[in-house]
């Protein structure tokens, strides 16, 4: 059982690692603009010189 | 004369050399439209970032100072198919995003915290039936107490500080058992964890912290989402002027950088942005707004112009005043003042509660520990089942059991075109019994309408409306608007104070005043019908038309009403217009109750007089002359058309040409008052089952979980129901 002594903190470290990557997310903004995040995941990301290019009929 | 743009107000310079810009944008409703706008802007080559915020309907601009101009990129983005308008978020939103930020950084703390600590609670609660060491059972509690300390005394700080506060002030609220609570279990299970014993109530502290934060993070959100729409609808309304920077050049700028003295021109078929007096031309100006009466007021040097006003015929020259004392805006500020302080403070429901609520609780837990004592027990079990009592009764449901409810109906009223203002609105809707309207913009529509339109060809019809295009005078606006006219006529040439006219095929075509037009017969027969019309009178070669244009009552009001007293409510008519178009308008309503010809002071009087016959009195007004029995009444309702200074006092805000989102209102909140009471119900019903079993001391931390998130989750689901309330006003 001595395993214990260094998994859960391990399991803790983890843990704290997330919650690190949520406070991030966070201050970056990534939660301000909820509706527009969704869109924006499928979007095509042209460069804003090119035309963008469109497949009719595609789904 | 030169006209400029000048947004310089709005701009704001971040240290880096880069100037920043914040516009609420119309029409931007999918990803297409995200893209397109931000493609757009960003092939300026100065513009170093351009992003649309899709929940806000806003877009961020930023760019090398100096190398635009504002005004340039509005037009790009007018180009690109979008009305852009500069913004310049309130202080209240900015406040409010903050907290939101804050709540939902604590919720992701908490939750962190809690998921962590099942991780170790499991194995205990499940050691404990098995053969767990008590060496390790300290271990993991010991590890629970690292995690949850910290992790509590950041997400708690909403609860301890808003407790604090209402200690402070004398009073208790629900926050106030929440933080006795938990900080009571967290102690009690420190100690117990020192004195290596079975029980430990870290869990599910930090879960109830986890259960309030979600529901306060989501009222949080809504309420600012509503803001944030608000806020759009005051930045679209554009509250420009245009003031003289030289004696022949005129700049557009933003109403909030105006000052007194300074020199603004009103146009013809303009509103006044600012308070002031007329110093040269002569016009006709619409008062309706502030005074409530629809006829029109002769302007000369010398009149008074309030911000509202509607510029009629010719353009003038104003000179901005500041607040001036014994002006009817002086008086009704003062009204407005007197009516504010006078406004009782109502004790939410939430409140009530808790005032209940925690002297029953806090007794149970005494007559708890004194009864085991009694009975012979030690003074240490005794405390520590009298503590279990407490974390039991901890009002998890009850915390949740109105901000959940509150939400759900914010966004289902959200949808039906009712923005909320004031956080306690939908209890106070819920009482209302008397429904007090004003005319003016709120049973009609803002705008004019032709009322003829049927008699009147439609080739004539359309014709009349591109030339109206031409004409900045409010009457020749609604027939372009009934027309829906879109392209004007080329070589179409003003008259000022007479009409427009144009050639077409080289006939002659006219739209002006009857004299004009030469139409004063037809003008008569229509004006000797219905004395409360404008006319506007039309001629192409021989063939002549008049126009009847007039503030039309909105579509659904007479089923709106009809709605209001089938609800066994009482419809009130007070207005400020004169008594044959109040009498006009109460008929076709059928509303029994009515006054014409009414003061602002005579409103209040009115107010209070149903107030003190116990009445609950919901005014829905508009004009600035109503801004104080909006502020006097129980609850109040102001249409998105009405002056800065109403919706700033109302409680809650209708979009739209409709009239039943007042129905809706009034339907919902009652629903949520419903479904919070009945979520308050089930919550003591919880804890009358739980308590006993916490009082007999079998309340293990196992226990205290589930029974909290079980009931957590059911008040919930409940909270749902409220998305679906009354029925369609037909």
């Amino acid at each position: 059982m001595e395993v214990l002594v260094y998994l859960v903190p391990l399991a803790l470290g983890l843990g704290a690692l997330g919650l690190a990557g949520f406070l991030w997310s966070l201050k970056s903004g990534q939660y301000d603009d909820l509706d527009g995040a969704a869109w924006r995941a499928i979007a095509d990301d042209d460069p804003p010189q090119a035309a963008p290019k469109k497949k009719l009929g595609s789904p | 004369m030169a006209l400029t743009r000048d947004y310089s107000h709005y701009v704001k310079e971040l240290d880096t050399g880069i100037a920043h810009l914040d516009l609420a944008v119309e029409g931007v409703s999918c990803a297409g439209c995200m893209a397109k706008i931000e493609r757009g802007l960003s092939a300026i080559p100065e513009v170093t970032r351009a992003r649309v915020n899709l929940t806000d309907r806003r877009l961020a601009v930023e760019w090398k100072k100096g190398a635009v101009d504002p005004a340039a990129l509005i037009d790009r983005l007018a180009e690109l198919g979008y009305k852009a308008y500069p913004f310049e978020p309130v202080r209240a939103e900015i406040v409010e995003a903050e907290q939101s930020r804050f709540l939902l950084r604590c919720l992701g703390v908490a939750a962190f915290a809690a998921m962590n600590v099942m991780m170790l609670s499991i194995p205990v609660w499940s050691g404990n039936v098995s053969d767990m060491l008590p060496e390790q059972r300290d271990f993991f509690h010991w590890m629970s107490a690292l995690i949850v300390l910290p992790a509590a005394a950041y997400a708690g700080q909403p609860f301890f500080l808003s407790a604090w506060r209402a200690l402070r002030a004398g009073g208790v609220n629900m926050d106030v058992p929440i933080t006795i609570g938990v900080i009571l279990a967290l102690a009690m299970s420190v100690v117990e964890t020192i004195h290596h014993a079975e029980h430990a109530y870290f869990d599910a502290a930090v879960m109830l912290l986890t259960f309030l934060l979600a529901g306060r993070y989501l009222d949080q959100n809504m309420r600012r989402r509503t803001r944030a729409v608000a806020g759009n609808l005051a930045a679209l309304k554009a509250e420009t002027a245009a003031k003289f920077v030289g004696p022949d050049e005129i700049s557009e700028v933003p109403a909030a950088s105006i000052r007194a003295g300074d020199i603004v021109l009103l146009r013809p078929g303009e509103r006044s942005a600012v308070d002031g007096e007329v110093i040269e031309g002569r016009s006709e100006i619409d008062q309706s707004l502030i005074t409530g009466e629809t006829r029109h007021v002769a302007a000369e040097k010398g009149t008074p112009v309030y911000a509202g006003t509607m510029n009629v015929s010719g353009a003038l020259r104003v000179k901005v005043a500041a607040a001036a004392e014994g002006t009817l805006l002086a008086e009704i500020t003062r009204l407005l003042e007197n009516a504010l302080q006078a406004r009782s403070r109502y004790v939410q429901l939430a409140d009530r509660a808790s005032r209940l609520y925690a002297p029953v609780v806090h007794v149970t837990a005494a007559l708890t520990m004194l009864g085991w004592v009694a009975w012979g027990a030690s003074w240490h079990d005794a405390i520590v089942t009298a503590i279990a009592v407490l974390i039991i009764t901890c009002p998890c449901a009850l915390g949740l059991a109105i901000p959940a409810v509150q939400t759900v109906v914010a966004g289902a009223m959200f949808r039906a075109g009712v923005l909320i203002n004031s956080g306690d609105a939908i209890e106070r809707v819920s009482d209302v019994d008397t429904v007090v309207f004003d005319k003016t913009g709120t049973l009609t529509l803002p705008d004019l309408d032709v009322v003829n339109a049927q008699n009147i060809p439609s080739d004539v019809f359309s014709l009349a409306g591109r030339l109206a295009l031409a004409s900045h005078h409010p009457v020749a606006a609604a027939v372009a608007r009934a027309a829906q006219a879109r392209a004007p006529l080329s070589g179409a040439q003003e008259e000022p104070g007479k009409g427009v006219r144009a050639m077409i095929d080289g006939v002659e075509v006219r739209l002006g005043s009857p004299s004009f037009c030469d139409a004063d017969g037809l003008a008569n027969e229509i004006l000797s019908r219905d004395p409360e019309v404008s006319v506007v009178a039309f001629r192409r070669g021989t063939q002549c038309h008049v126009f009847a244009v007039r503030q039309q009552l909105r579509p659904d009001a007479v089923a709106t009403i009809a709605a209001l007293k089938q609800r066994g409510i009482v419809v009130e008519l007070l207005s400020g217009d004169r008594e044959p178009a109040v009498q006009h308008a109460a008929n076709a309503l059928g509303v029994g109750i009515w006054r014409a010809g009414v003061t602002p002071a005579e409103k209040i009087a009115r107010i209070e007089e149903l107030k003190r016959q116990g009445r609950k009195v919901m005014m829905v007004g508009d004009g600035m002359n109503d801004a104080p029995s909006l502020a006097a009444a129980s609850v109040s309702m102001s249409p998105v058309s009405a002056t800065h200074l109403s919706q700033a006092t109302a409680d809650l805000v209708f979009l739209g040409r409709e009239l039943s989102p007042v129905v809706a209102a009034i339907d919902y909140s009652r629903k949520a008052v419903y479904l919070m009471k009945q979520n308050i119900w089930l919550a003591v019903g919880y804890n009358a089952l739980a308590v006993p079993v916490a009082i007999v001391g079998l309340a293990t931390p196992l226990i205290a979980a589930a029974a909290m998130s079980g009931s957590s989750v059911l008040v919930m689901l409940n909270a749902l129901r409220a998305r679906h309330a009354g029925q369609e006003v037909r």
